[in-house]
């Protein structure tokens, strides 16, 4: 089952991804959306996953503003208008 | 209350407030614990003063010395005011996108101000602090972020107080800065309490505030991974500003609690967690008043205007 989720993209990134501050994709899983986004925009894929295609340590992905990693990670199930946002870790204090 | 010498007698111990009327869902209580009531007026005096005493007690800090620390306000205001009391000079490296009223009370408490560009955010100024701290190795170098003596200070202070106060705690709720707070409650929990479940909350920063120039700019805290980093946690969620200002809003208004934009962020989270639980008990920090953001229009100002310029500015 597809679902079509926005994906918001952060601002380094832009430039990357055809200049899209978002865009709409599908998938069933986090997982899907994110594969499907590198696929559309290749030079993105360094930048958000590892060799083994887990989310990089300094990227945070959030579906509906919940961190995936305390989800079922990148399997976490997608449904119609959900919302995934990549950004990257920063500091406070 | 007995008469005390100093005003750092005064850190910790802070009052914990019943506001459970915000609460979304009637069968979870929910408390704030006011790290406003510390002197020098947030959550950090803690880790300022843990970090102080324990660089004199290791001999890294002498008489006289100069202290260097980057910080987005809070941790530099507490150090400036201890800083001031024990003779020491201190120079705080500053990201310029942050509120008047931060940059003041630096400059009240006599800390000089070392500014960091706006458009690199809290991670540009731990860039520069370290790279001046390589330069100039007789300056003394804190590092909150990497300093055992920060989540020490929540797990010997903050985490014992709430057990004390809230025997009945299910859920804690803070934000993520440097991480000390949630590391050092939760190592506490984990021995005491180990069914109390950490939730961190974060702004999203990285979208408007933060220039980083590739991902790999981007920043996990060493007390994070030391502590136990993803695994101490329960959960991770982002509170946009607009949820922020209305909970910071309803706090004022509905509690009488004046505090700053982050804490009505921990507020939001706190709601946000009720609504999915069953049943509980959460407490949450309020982890500074809201006198530092009254330039922002955080309180009284159009919730459309004040989106769009907080959304400028560091506030965690």
């Amino acid at each position: 089952m597809s679902n079509t989720v926005n994906v918001r993209i952060p601002t380094v990134l832009r430039p990357m991804a055809g200049g899209n501050s978002s865009v709409e994709l599908t998938g069933a899983t986090v997982g899907d959306v994110v594969g499907e986004l590198v696929g559309v925009y290749p030079g993105l894929k360094e930048n958000l996953v590892d060799e083994a295609g887990a989310v990089r340590k300094f990227v945070n992905v959030y579906l509906n503003d919940e961190d995936i990693r305390f989800l079922e990670k990148l399997e976490t199930a997608v449904t119609d208008g959900d919302e995934v946002a990549i950004l990257p870790a920063v500091a406070g204090g | 209350m007995p008469v005390v010498a100093s005003v750092l007698d005064l850190i910790g111990n802070t009052p914990v407030v019943d506001v459970s009327h915000l609460s979304p869902n009637p069968r979870v209580r929910i408390l704030a614990k006011l790290e406003s009531q510390n002197p020098a007026g947030s959550v950090k005096d803690r880790i300022a003063m843990s970090m102080v005493e324990a660089a004199e007690a290791d001999g890294t800090l002498q008489p006289g010395a100069t202290l260097l620390e980057p910080s987005s306000g809070n941790t530099g205001i507490a150090l400036a005011m201890i800083c001031r009391l024990r003779g020491y000079h201190l120079k705080i490296v500053l990201p310029q996108n942050v509120t008047a009223e931060r940059r003041q009370m630096l400059e009240a408490y006599g800390a000089e101000i070392i500014p960091s560009p706006a458009e690199e955010g809290s991670n540009g100024a731990v860039r520069l602090a370290q790279k001046l701290a390589d330069e100039h190795p007789d300056w003394v170098f804190l590092y909150q972020y990497g300093n055992e003596a920060n989540p020490t200070a929540h797990l010997t202070g903050t985490g014992p107080e709430i057990l004390r106060d809230v025997p009945e705690i299910t859920h804690f709720v803070a934000g993520l800065g440097t991480s000390g707070t949630l590391m050092g409650v939760g190592a506490y929990m984990a021995e005491h309490a180990p069914h109390v479940k950490m939730y961190a909350v974060e702004p999203p920063s990285g979208e408007h505030v933060e220039g980083l120039r590739s991902l790999d700019d981007g920043y996990v805290p060493p007390v994070f991974e030391k502590w136990g980093g993803i695994d101490a946690l329960h959960g991770k969620r982002i509170v946009r500003p607009a949820d922020s200002i209305v909970w910071t809003r309803r706090l004022v208004n509905e509690a009488g609690i004046f505090a700053g934009i982050s804490s009505g962020a921990a507020m939001a989270g706190a709601a946000k967690l009720a609504e999915r639980l069953e049943e509980g008990v959460i407490v949450f920090i309020v982890c500074d008043g809201g006198w530092k953001y009254l330039s922002t229009g955080a309180y009284t100002e159009d919730l459309e205007t004040v989106i769009d310029s907080i959304e400028d500015v560091i506030y965690f």
